[in-house]
């Protein structure tokens, strides 16, 4: 079988799988499939070029997702100007204190000569300009969290269309990138990856707890959306006679329709990346960043700078992922910092990369694709299975119970499993690398 | 003006939980060292190694309350933390065989067995609560302080009272035994020699006849029971809860890394600096400050640094500062 034919025949059976479920459960849920597997074909790219490229291994996936879902809250909703009229200069005028702080001390580093002179002069800034900071900062906070905390006491977005959201998650999980990389990189493989774990519990705890910005764990809803809302749809005469035309009810139409849009969108999104994603790994740009993983130090000798090349190559697999981020919370239509968990947005995604193939772009997609797939149908899998297994035991034994409520955890096992197992036993996928 | 119940203030609230607790994070950040030593990879999975050792102690624990067994002031969980290191010597040990071995016969770069410790990361978290739930779990018993605050203001006649919880004293305690322990293991006896000789050289090691498989099983053995003491005394001070140890993690990493990777003192000392700076950054020192002050100076605020939800990012900020400065670590760890 040439490799065309069964790169198709994989496709195929993904598009086969995702029909089968609209024909056997319901085109709503086989299309909410299918978004949500555009969406991690994306992260799974993002991811690619970072481990499969250039061999980096990022722990904080869920954390550069996350930005690009802040970034959707801060572009699109509607600025509270009460709120800007309250604390905004100081919020800002704190944060710019901030910045003055982290950039003097900097240039302490960087122009005076090494010594306890330094060290002390960078301290006394740091201290200095943390409590200005934090005196400015605090009056605007409560300031603004006092404006009708009850639906907002935020400062609101920029109230531009949501669709600019999606590169704006890409900078703001660029920028946290720059931030890691910097540091990071450059040393022990190993320590990227705590880095990368470190920032993403970070910026998670941030969004948690800073109400002023994205009120924290009282989510923000209602985001504008890029496609029509199904109440409107309803009620457009031209639309419900095109749907009695071909035999739905218009209810069911307007809400696959709206997830047709979205799939659009998504599509085109992953696809510009993904050819992208192709002409960088054919071109010598690409070529030297597999020579860099497969050999560092013979690049190294061929005048090639590793740390620059890792981390521009981590900041553009990052802000991808932040662009995918960005686009899950507008397909939600909600910002809410609990539902980030590391096993659903870092772990998957790797488990993709490495069943797909990592390397290779292609597979990338295609793991995106399958094992969002199996993600959401293996939880009904392992209720049947459970069942099965504890048929024969006493009708309200403990252990029975037991089993039956940690059906969910079954995800975590067999997740885990899966990764050993083709790392074990097929170590480049179900797509190789040429 | 009153340093005395200043200083008492400060004990109470800092100096004794963060002793605690940093004997906890050098109890894993020695773990999470030995391994980097002998095996040459950042094991992400101890921190859910951890939360297996406190779940078998916390099931036997139940088992020992149920029938009546108890340590009289002490807490049941002593005594079920034998069985909980033989638990988690086996899983460990049955892990090595099961994964990690075929890539250390493939001589894997280390980002490799990184990925693979993810791996077992979640396949023993998802055991974890498969068996004991994601919840919180009590299994703290016995007498629930060595010095009650009622007692020293009794005693000392000062306003502000001062606590020492019996989970604390023990924590030290064990602590200070376990870290003796090892130490003597590591410097006087042959298997801590050949341990110590494989970390410094692998090829001279095996040069000298070292069989490389028994160091690693020696190895897995001792960091299974340093995990499980470490996680039975956090679950203890604080609570038992599987996505806690998950957490841990980022807090005992800082502390391996800040001490130098590979390096057990180093470990030591880097769980403290850890613990000291989380504590102090985020604690409210209006308390102290107000008996450490002149009246006129009193402040209204808390004057606390940062919100204590934040205090993974103290660990975190470190970690960078180090990473940025000193790779290697304070005390000279492995190569970078």
């Amino acid at each position: 079988m040439s490799e065309t034919t069964r790169n198709t025949l994989y496709f195929a059976i993904v598009a086969g799988l995702i029909l089968g479920t609209g024909f056997l459960q319901s085109w709503n849920s086989a299309l909410f499939i299918l978004n949500m597997g555009l969406i991690s074909a994306i992260m799974a790219l993002g991811v690619n070029l970072q481990w499969g490229f250039a061999g980096l291994f990022n722990v904080g996936i869920m954390g550069f997702v996350a930005l690009g879902g802040l970034a959707t809250a801060l572009v699109a909703m509607p600025p509270i100007p009460e709120a800007w009229s309250a604390g905004g200069v100081r919020l800002l005028a704190g944060l710019a204190l901030l910045v003055m702080s982290i950039v003097s001390t900097v240039l302490a580093y960087k122009r005076m000569e090494a010594g306890k002179l330094r060290t002390l002069a960078m301290l006394a800034i740091l201290t200095i300009g943390f409590f200005a900071f934090r005196a400015v900062f605090d009056g605007g906070v409560e300031a603004v969290e006092a404006i009708n905390p009850a639906n907002a006491g935020n400062i609101g977005g920029l109230g531009l269309p949501v669709l600019i959201a999606w590169p704006v998650g890409g900078l703001l999980a660029a920028g946290a990138a720059w931030l890691i990389g910097k540091t990071a990189l450059g040393l022990r493989s190993d320590y990227l990856a705590i880095a990368t774990l470190g920032i993403a519990e970070i910026i998670i705890a941030v969004m948690k707890n800073e109400d002023w910005m994205a009120r924290g764990v009282k989510n923000v809803i209602g985001l504008p959306r890029p496609v029509p809302y199904e109440i409107d749809l309803q009620n457009s005469a031209s639309f419900v006679e095109k749907a009695s035309n071909l035999g739905i009810d218009p209810v069911t139409a307007s809400t696959l329709w709206v997830k047709t849009l979205y799939a659009g969108l998504f599509a085109i999104v992953l696809l510009v990346l993904f050819l992208m994603a192709q002409a960088a790994l054919k071109s010598p740009w690409g070529r030297m960043m597999r020579a860099i993983r497969d050999n560092e130090d013979a690049s190294e000798a061929m005048g090639k700078d590793v740390t620059r090349r890792h981390l521009q190559v981590f900041i553009l697999g990052s802000a991808i992922c932040g662009i995918a981020g960005a686009m899950i919370t507008t397909l939600d239509g909600q910002l809410t910092p609990t539902s980030y968990q590391p096993l659903r947005f870092t772990f998957l995604v790797w488990v993709m990369v490495i069943v797909g193939g990592s390397g290779n772009n292609l597979g990338a997609v295609l793991g995106g694709f399958v094992i969002w797939f199996f993600w959401v149908q293996v939880e009904p899998m392992g209720q049947v299975l459970l069942t099965v297994l504890t048929s024969g035991m006493a009708e309200g034994s403990a252990l029975k119970a037991h089993l039956m409520d940690s059906a969910a955890h079954m995800r975590l096992l067999t997740m885990g499993l899966i990764l050993l197992l083709v790392l074990r036993f097929s170590p480049r996928g179900l797509i190789p690398e040429k | 003006m009153d340093l005395l119940n200043a200083f008492v203030a400060l004990a109470n609230f800092v100096l004794i939980p963060a002793t605690a607790y940093g004997a906890q994070l050098a109890l894993g950040a020695l773990g999470v060292t030995l391994i980097y030593g002998i095996l040459r990879f950042s094991n992400f999975a101890h921190g859910d190694t951890m939360a297996f050792g406190a779940m078998v102690t916390v099931l036997f624990t139940w088992w020992f309350q149920s029938m009546g067994i108890s340590f009289g002031p002490l807490p049941t969980a002593l005594l079920a933390l034998p069985f909980g290191i033989l638990g988690c010597i086996t899983l460990v040990l049955f892990t090595d065989r099961v994964v990690y071995k075929f890539y250390r016969e493939q001589k894997a770069k280390p980002v490799i067995y990184v990925i693979v410790s993810m791996g077992v990361m979640f396949i023993m978290n998802g055991l974890v609560r498969f068996i004991i739930g994601p919840d919180d779990q009590r299994f703290a018993d016995g007498e629930r302080f060595i010095v009650s605050v009622r007692e020293f203001k009794a005693m000392t006649g000062l306003k502000e009272g001062l606590a020492i919880k019996t989970t604390q004293g023990i924590t030290v305690v064990t602590a200070v035994v376990v870290v003796a322990v090892l130490f003597w293991f590591l410097k006087r006896t042959r298997t801590g020699k050949s341990m110590r000789a494989y970390s410094d050289n692998e090829d001279l090691a095996l040069l000298s006849g070292i069989n490389p498989e028994r160091v690693v099983m020696y190895t897995w053995m001792i960091v299974a029971t340093l995990a499980t003491i470490a996680g039975v005394l956090y679950g203890l001070d604080k609570t038992f809860k599987p996505f806690v140890y998950f957490q841990l993690l980022l807090p005992i990493f800082a502390s391996a890394i800040v001490g130098g990777l590979g390096n057990p003192l180093g470990a030591i000392a880097g769980g403290f600096v850890i613990a000291f700076s989380e504590v102090t950054i985020t604690y409210a020192w209006k308390k102290v400050l107000v008996y450490a002050m002149p009246e006129s100076l009193e402040p209204n605020g808390l004057v606390q640094l940062l919100s204590t939800d934040y205090k993974f990012a103290v660990s975190f900020v470190i970690l960078l500062i180090v990473l940025l400065f000193k790779p290697t670590g304070l005390f000279k760890g492995q190569s970078v």
